[in-house]
Parts: C-alpha cells; structure tokens; sequence
C-alpha cells in the first residue's frame, strides 16, 4: 500500500502537521495481551463488592433487578452492537423495528402518544423536559418538586441555565412526602413554564394529589417522572394529565453498571411531538408495499436544523432500548406485574421488619409505597451502614447528602431479587445496631 | 453480486396482543394499592422464550453492523470492536456495582475509571479529564458549560461561539444549548480561513469550536494561528475529538493549544456504537479550567481513592452519578492493550488505509481541496447527476455489494459528498473490493442505482410517508385508522 501511494515512510503521511506541533508519541506503557489484560483487570476490579456477593439494599435511581440471560443474549448480538445509526433505513430494519417495539412498549406503560428511542438518562431526560417546556409554554422559571433525587434536579439546573431559565423547588408534605399542592400554588406565576414531580418520588412514595396538581399546573406544562417497572401496576402518567413524561428504563433490563449507562424515557403527547428532542422511528413501507421503519421527523435533529435543533443528541442508548424490548417481551405482560407486585410486597415484608425494630421507623413518611422507602434511626445512618459492612451488606443510602434535614435517614430498597430470608438477614443484622 | 441481506417475515411483538390483564394477580394487586393509584389496563405482549429469541435473532439478521462488513461511515469511526472488552464489562465486579455504594466497596472501579483520566490525559495532551459525560454532543454540552462559567468567573458576558461550517451538526446545537449564538464561518480550500477568522472574532467570542482534522479530512495546518487569534480576544478554542483517529502519538490537542477537548470513546477507543448508543464523551481541560469540571471528582490520597463533591466553582452535573461506566471499562480495556505504541499504529493505519482508498476513487468522482487526507476523505458525487443520479442512489447501490454506505451530503459545502472513514481495521483486500465495487456501480444502468437496493431486506423505504402518517408506535398504530401498512 505504501508503494502505491509512493511513501517512502509512513511519515509521509503526516507530513501536513507543522514541525512545531509534532509529539514524540505516547507516554503509556506497552500493550498487553488478552490474557494479560484480563489477569489485570481481575486483580484490579477484585476489590470492589457487588450486589451479586453482597446484600444491598440500594436505590435512588438505580435498582438490582433480574435480567433473564435471554435478554444479553438476543440483544447484545453484534449485528445490533456493531452497528450505529440507522441512517440507511434498508440495511437497519432489525435495529429500527426493535425501537419501534421499545418506543410503542414504553408509550403503553406511560400512557403517552410518543417516546422517543432514548435520551441519555433520567436526569438529561429532567434537563430536556425543563428545555421542551420553555420551547412549548414560553417563562423563565421552571418548578420542580423537592421529592427527587439531586441527582436529577442537579442536572436539570445545569440544562436550564443554558437557556437562562431559573428551577425553583416546590416543597413536599413532611407527613405523606407528596407534593405541597399549597406551596406549588404559591409559586404559580406567569413567568412559569411548567411543573414536575415523580411517582414513585425520590422517597418511593406514590403521588396521591395529582388532580389537584393538575388543576394549579393549569394551562402550564406538566412534566411526570416514574419508573416504568412501576408502571406496570400504578396509574401512569398520561392518565394523570401528563404533558411530557420521563424516567428511566433501567429496571426493565439493564444491569446497573456503576449508574451507566441507563436509559432515559422521554414522552410527550401528540400536539407536541415537533418540539421534541432526541430520536424517533416511525412506520412506513418501501418501494414493494412492504411494512418498513425509519428515522422521521429528522428536521427537528441537530445533523438538519443545527443550532435551531430541538436538542444536541445524537448518540443515545439505542442498544440498551433493545434490550429493554427484549427483557419486556420476555416477561410479558403478565411477568412484568408479577414483578413490579413482587417488589411492593418485598418493601411492605421490608418495612415492616424494620419498623418493628427498637430505634428504627419504617417507612418515614405515611403514603403507599413502591420499592423503595424512607427509614428513620436513632443512630445515625452512617453508623449504621458501618456495621452493616462487616455484616457484607450494602445498606441504605445515607439520605443526608441530599436532604440536610433527613440526617437521621436513609434510602432503603429492595426488589424481586431478596428472597424472604435475604430481608432477615437485614433485620437481623440492624437488630445489634445500637 | 456477492451479497443478500436476510429477510424474515418478523410481525410486532405486539401484533395480535390483546388490552388485560388476564392474570390472575387482581386479589394481590388489590391488596398491595388502592384502586386509585392502579392502572386499569396493560396492552403488553406475552410471548414464550422460544418466540422471543427467534423475534430479535431474525430481527438481527435484518441489521448491519461493523461486524457483518465494512462500514465506512465518515465521522463515525466504526472500527472493529474487540470482543474482551465487551465480556469484561459484563462481570459481575463492573455489572453489578451500585453507584451509592460506600467507596471503600468500589475502590477497583474508581482505579479503573482514574487509570482512564490519566491515559486521556496523555492522549489528549490535557491535565485533567471528566468521564461523565455520555455522548460526544454531551461532551460539547460539557465544554461549551465550561467555557461559560471560564468567562463568567471573570465577569465577563461573552454571547457568540463560532465553528467553521464545516462542523459536525452537534457543535452548533450545543453551543445553542448553553445560551451561545452560533457563528458559522465560510472555509477556504477546505479549511479555516485565517482572514475570515480574524474579522470574526470580538470580545464577544466566548470560543471557537474545530475539529482537527476536520470533517474533510484535512489536517488544519494554521492551527498555530488560530489559536493564536482566539487566545489574544480572551476567547477559548473547543476541540471536537470525533476525528482523534486520526492523529494519536503524532500530536495532540493540547499540543495545538486547545483548551477543552471531548473523546469520542465509541469512535477513537472502540467501544461498540450500539445502533446509536450508548457511547461516551470524556471532556479533558487545560490546568485553568479544571476548578469547572463537573462534580464529582475522583481523587486519590494515600492510596485511596475517594469522591469529590465539594468543588464550588463546578459547572455542576452533567449526568447522574459518574458516566457510562461500562462503556469506561471497555475503553479503558482497549487503551490497555494496545498501549502507547499501539494507538500510534492505529492513527498510521487509519491515515494509511484512508489514503489508499483514497487514490482507487479520487479519479471516479471529484475530489477537492489537495490530496493527503488523514482519516477519512471526501469525494463529490456531482459526476452522478450528469447521469441522473444521486449520491443517495449511489449509496443504496454500495448496500447491494456488501457495504455499508458512507455519510452523505456531509459536510455540505461538497456537492453530493460522499465522507469516507475506512479506519485501520480493514484489510487491503477489502479496500480493493470496495474501490471495485464503486468502479463497477459507475458504469451501471442508473435504473439500477435509482431503485437500490436490491439485495437488503427492505427495497428503496419511503421516508416522507413515515412523517407524513407519524405512525410513532404500535398505540398509534392502532389509533390511526388510516394507516394500511400491511405487514408483509
């Protein structure tokens, strides 16, 4: 090749890069082998304990869920994760189908006209519906309840100031955790754009006031976060008067990686597909009749419309999509709420056991709940947890980093993956905590 | 024609699904909520494993990745991805970490995720990088938040970016984002041009945004200057590393004095592209702007690595908790393994190959703008339309012989391009057998080129029928009584 091209040297290639900004190669070490990569990173990544060696009692965003083995299997096929973007829609049909499948899934748990095939995750889905909200209502400030995790309304913050728009926080019941519909009707002004809250919120409880929310929100845009495991059993969204509905389809078959990557679900209703960020697969046939999918409604995408574009995603989590698809029709309907059951009445047998424990409240705020809950104890959390390490447990997150005034609880979630003695096993270790 | 895409009668998973439940979980369910809080009907489907597998195995045979064949998408990099770093990823030890666990649980994978900041650094030429961001337009997002709060820490209020035209789409849609108004800037000869760039900037520029190469494949050769000019109006220069491929070992961005670079660990680090994600997008900044990089940051002391949440002049979060993790490790698996020496034979091979095929075609289409490239090239299909033809048409016909077709009518100061990234994975052979291809497509019948493709599983698609019926999703579907797409 290199005669062909008449280089004497592969330097010759790189004869355009001035002297000056040349480097001498890389400082980093020589590589290694399969083998020898693979003793490495076992040594290395040995230290850490997952939830599969210990207990964990983790949520707030990110849930131990079981993913059936046929999930990796089919949606992990390197035809799908070898490719990218289906831009030619002939050669992409398998790829396109199966969003279509993810996009019309998440539209029946949600109650909603369209999702999109993904945005990055929970929390960018919170910044892009605080960003659709401003397209669609016009203000300036924009209200999000105080009941969800930092995690996200930080993000979100970071998203609005880039449109200057300012988040205010509406405060929660400190009985139920729902929203103070009397605060949120003292923040309702003309400069607003919209409101959001989640169900089940950073607490695990489920909204009980969403009419009354509904009714304040009024003409304004109402955003709704959930889980949609959850949404299997619970009232969705769309039927609670949601304009744009978002969350995270983790729980529905990806495994928890650290917290990446997930899956951000953004939906909206009909009216409003066009201010609608991210990517969307639509029907349609080719040149035979034959039923077909490809990406539509592009004008609205950064490759077309550039710096007028309803957001800058292009990358998204297709393959996760797939495999959200998959994890769904593997369970079926019928699977999917045997699961999200199974995780209600693990948290009602979780709480229960805690609350009958001398120093311990469970859950903390009076409301139903859906796998996750607040605990309250007398000796401080971290303490807590501390004992709980040498018990190999993961215990509930600490919630004083996100809430100052609840540094007397924590988070603390269980699913379908505790069996009745894994919830003993809790107990009976917070038991000796003192 | 050596090629026929499967094609399989797949229905929905939804077809003949009916609205439930019809369980028998009601009691529980009622026992577990109120009636209030429950959801009255589930249109979901229930299919046995066996038609699940069989749905998604056939559904993939209708879909073409890197490793089904070459698939030289301009821009993208689509490389070959290294199997062991997908199975790492996979492990228990990475899969199953929960990112609230306490940090004394998860010591390895912040080893890994540090190790990663600092060949980065390295590769980048940066002193310190973020992993949180989980896309290359979200990387941008990132930086242009950066560049904001540089200038607003010196009560500046700086209103304007500017990017060459050039530029991928998502430069100017995330300067958009971050408040910016966009400049574009007219190229010469392909490149920046230096007296345009001067006229352009003010004490209004807040940054110039450049990939380098650019999206043509060239080699900005006066990026002395510009960044030159940035830096004397207090403005700040943006790297875009989609094309980093390119030029790894030979020199780097901060070398060129950028000051905020993204990696595009899908493209450049081989982590696969996955039908559109997830990938990754790590921001690396120059020693000025560190104080701004998203919280939170890992930090090491006696051994230890510990989180940092308590940075105050943070641009804040960009995402939950620490990036795309699993795409971390596979990255972070390949640099392993090839080393320094490694990704510097990568970015020779890309230029290599680029430049070959580059020579097979120069001569079948119009090719401006000089002749070494580096990672990918250009070529206009303007000679097509004399035959009344397309590029697009061109690229459906590739389809037929195997390939995947390049990026088309990008960037659009080329007449019908055709953007073409071979990356290093490719065999001479193949090369050869794409350059044919091409020669032979060139003096077909154009019948057969405007009604490609003939051997994929679906003929020519009608994209104005899917926006003009928006048909979004099976409730739509059902909902629209005037759609008749049959099935088969």
């Amino acid at each position: 090749m290199m005669t062909r091209l008449g280089l004497r040297s592969v330097e010759d290639l790189f004869r355009d890069i001035p002297q000056g900004l040349r480097t001498d190669g890389l400082d980093l070490p020589e590589g290694v082998d399969e083998m020898e990569l693979r003793r490495r990173l076992e040594s290395v990544l040995s230290s850490n304990e997952p939830a599969s060696r210990w207990l964990s009692f983790l949520g707030g965003g990110v849930y131990y869920h079981h993913i059936p083995a046929v999930v990796r299997a089919v949606a992990f096929r390197s035809e799908f994760a070898t490719s990218y973007t289906p831009y030619q829609s002939e050669v992409s049909q398998g790829m396109l189908q199966a969003l279509f499948e993810y996009q019309s899934i998440m539209a029946e748990l949600t109650a909603m006209d369209y999702v999109n095939c993904s945005v990055y995750d929970y929390s960018t889905a919170l910044g892009e519906a605080v960003l659709m909200s401003h397209r669609l209502r016009g203000g300036d400030r924009f209200l999000v309840s105080r009941a969800t995790s930092p995690e996200r309304t930080d993000v979100a913050r970071v998203y609005a100031r880039g449109a200057d728009i300012d988040i205010d926080e509406v405060g929660y019941d400190p009985e139920s955790g729902a929203v103070d519909a009397e605060d949120l009707e003292s923040k309702m002004s003309d400069d607003v754009c919209g409101f959001y809250f989640e169900t089940p919120n950073v607490f695990g409880a489920l909204e009980e006031g969403w009419k009354r929310i509904r009714d304040i929100v009024g003409d304004r845009v109402l955003a709704i976060g959930s889980n949609p495991l959850a949404l299997a059993l619970i009232r969705p969204p769309g039927e609670m008067g949601a304009d744009i509905v978002i969350g995270d389809a983790q729980p529905l078959g990806v495994p928890m990686s650290f917290g990446g990557p997930s899956i951000g679900v953004f939906g909206c209703r009909e009216e409003h597909v066009r201010k609608m960020p991210g990517r969307i697969i639509g029907m349609t046939e080719d040149e035979d009749g034959r039923r077909s999918f490809c990406m539509t409604l592009q004008t609205r995408e950064q490759h077309i419309r550039r710096s007028k574009a309803t957001s800058n995603i292009c990358t998204n989590e297709a393959l996760l999509a797939v495999a959200v698809a998959a994890h769904v029709a593997t369970l079926g309907r019928s699977g999917l709420r045997r699961m999200a059951l199974r995780n209600i009445q693990n948290m009602k047998a979780l709480s229960e056991g805690i609350d009958a424990l001398e120093g311990f409240e469970a859950p903390a705020f009076q409301a139903h709940h859906f796998n996750e809950f607040v605990v309250r104890s007398s000796v401080a959390p971290e303490d807590v947890n501390r004992a709980l390490r040498d018990a190999s447990i993961h215990g509930g997150f600490p919630l004083g980093r996100w809430f100052p005034d609840l540094k007397d609880c924590s988070l603390v979630a269980t699913t379908e993956m505790h069996s009745p003695s894994d919830i003993s096993r809790l107990t009976e270790a917070l038991e000796g905590i003192r | 024609m050596r090629y026929h895409q499967a094609v399989h009668d797949v229905p929905l998973m939804f077809e003949g699904c009916e609205s439930g439940p019809d369980d028998d979980l009601e009691d529980e369910v009622r026992a577990a909520l109120p009636e209030y809080l429950l959801r009255t009907s589930l249109m979901l489907p229930d299919l046995a494993e066996r038609e699940v597998v069989k749905h998604f195995v056939n559904l993939s045979q209708m879909n073409f990745g890197v490793d089904n064949g070459f698939y030289p998408l301009g821009s993208c990099t689509m490389k070959y991805n290294p199997k062991i770093c997908d199975e790492v990823s996979a492990w228990d030890t990475v899969s199953n970490l929960h990112p609230l666990q306490d940090v004394s649980t998860v010591q390895g994978a912040l080893q890994v995720m540090a190790e990663l900041e600092d060949m980065l650094c390295e590769i980048g030429g940066v002193d310190a990088v973020t992993l949180q961001p989980a896309a290359g337009a979200h990387g941008e997002f990132t930086g242009m938040h950066i560049v904001r709060a540089y200038h607003e820490s010196r009560a500046e209020v700086r209103k304007e970016v500017i990017l060459p035209e050039t530029a991928h789409g998502t430069n100017p849609a995330s300067a958009a984002m971050v408040g910016y108004d966009v400049l574009d800037l007219p190229s010469k000869d392909g490149c920046v041009e230096i007296e345009a760039l001067k006229a352009a900037v003010s004490d209004d520029t807040a940054a110039f945004m450049l990939t380098n190469p650019n999206t043509l494949g060239l080699f900005e050769r006066d990026v002395e200057e510009i960044a030159k000019i940035i830096h004397e109006a207090g403005a700040l220069l943006y790297y875009d590393g989609a094309n980093l491929n390119a030029i790894m070992g030979k020199t780097s961005p901060g070398k060129m004095d950028f000051d905020i670079v993204h990696f595009n660990l899908h493209k450049t680090f081989a982590t696969p592209h996955g039908g559109g994600g997830p990938g990754a997008g790590p921001v690396g900044v120059k020693k000025l702007l560190e104080e701004f990089l998203p919280v939170p940051r890992i930090v090491r002391g006696d051994g230890v690595y510990s989180l940092d949440h308590d940075r105050p002049r943070s641009i804040g979060k960009v995402k939950s908790f620490f990036g795309n993790f699993a795409v971390l490790v596979r990255a972070h698996a390949y640099i392993v393994m090839k080393g320094g020496k490694g990704l510097e034979r990568v970015s020779e091979e890309a230029v290599l190959n680029s430049n070959y095929l580059k020579e097979q075609l120069k001569d079948l289409f119009d090719m401006p703008y000089g002749d070494l490239r580096k990672h990918e090239f250009v070529l206009s299909g303007s000679v097509l339309k004399k035959r009344g033809v397309r590029t697009m048409d061109f690229a459906k016909r590739l389809l037929d012989y195997g390939f995947h077709a390049p990026t088309v009518y990008f960037p659009l100061i080329i007449d019908e391009a055709l953007m073409i990234e071979p990356t290093e994975s490719e065999t001479k052979d193949t090369l050869d057998a794409f350059a044919e291809a091409c020669r032979r497509i060139m003096s077909e019948d154009p019948e057969l080129l405007r009604s490609a493709p003939h051997s994929a599983a679906r003929s020519r698609i009608d994209e104005v029928k899917a926006a003009r019926d928006m048909v979004l999703s099976w409730r739509g579907y059902l909902k629209k009584s005037d759609a008749t797409i049959s099935r088969a």
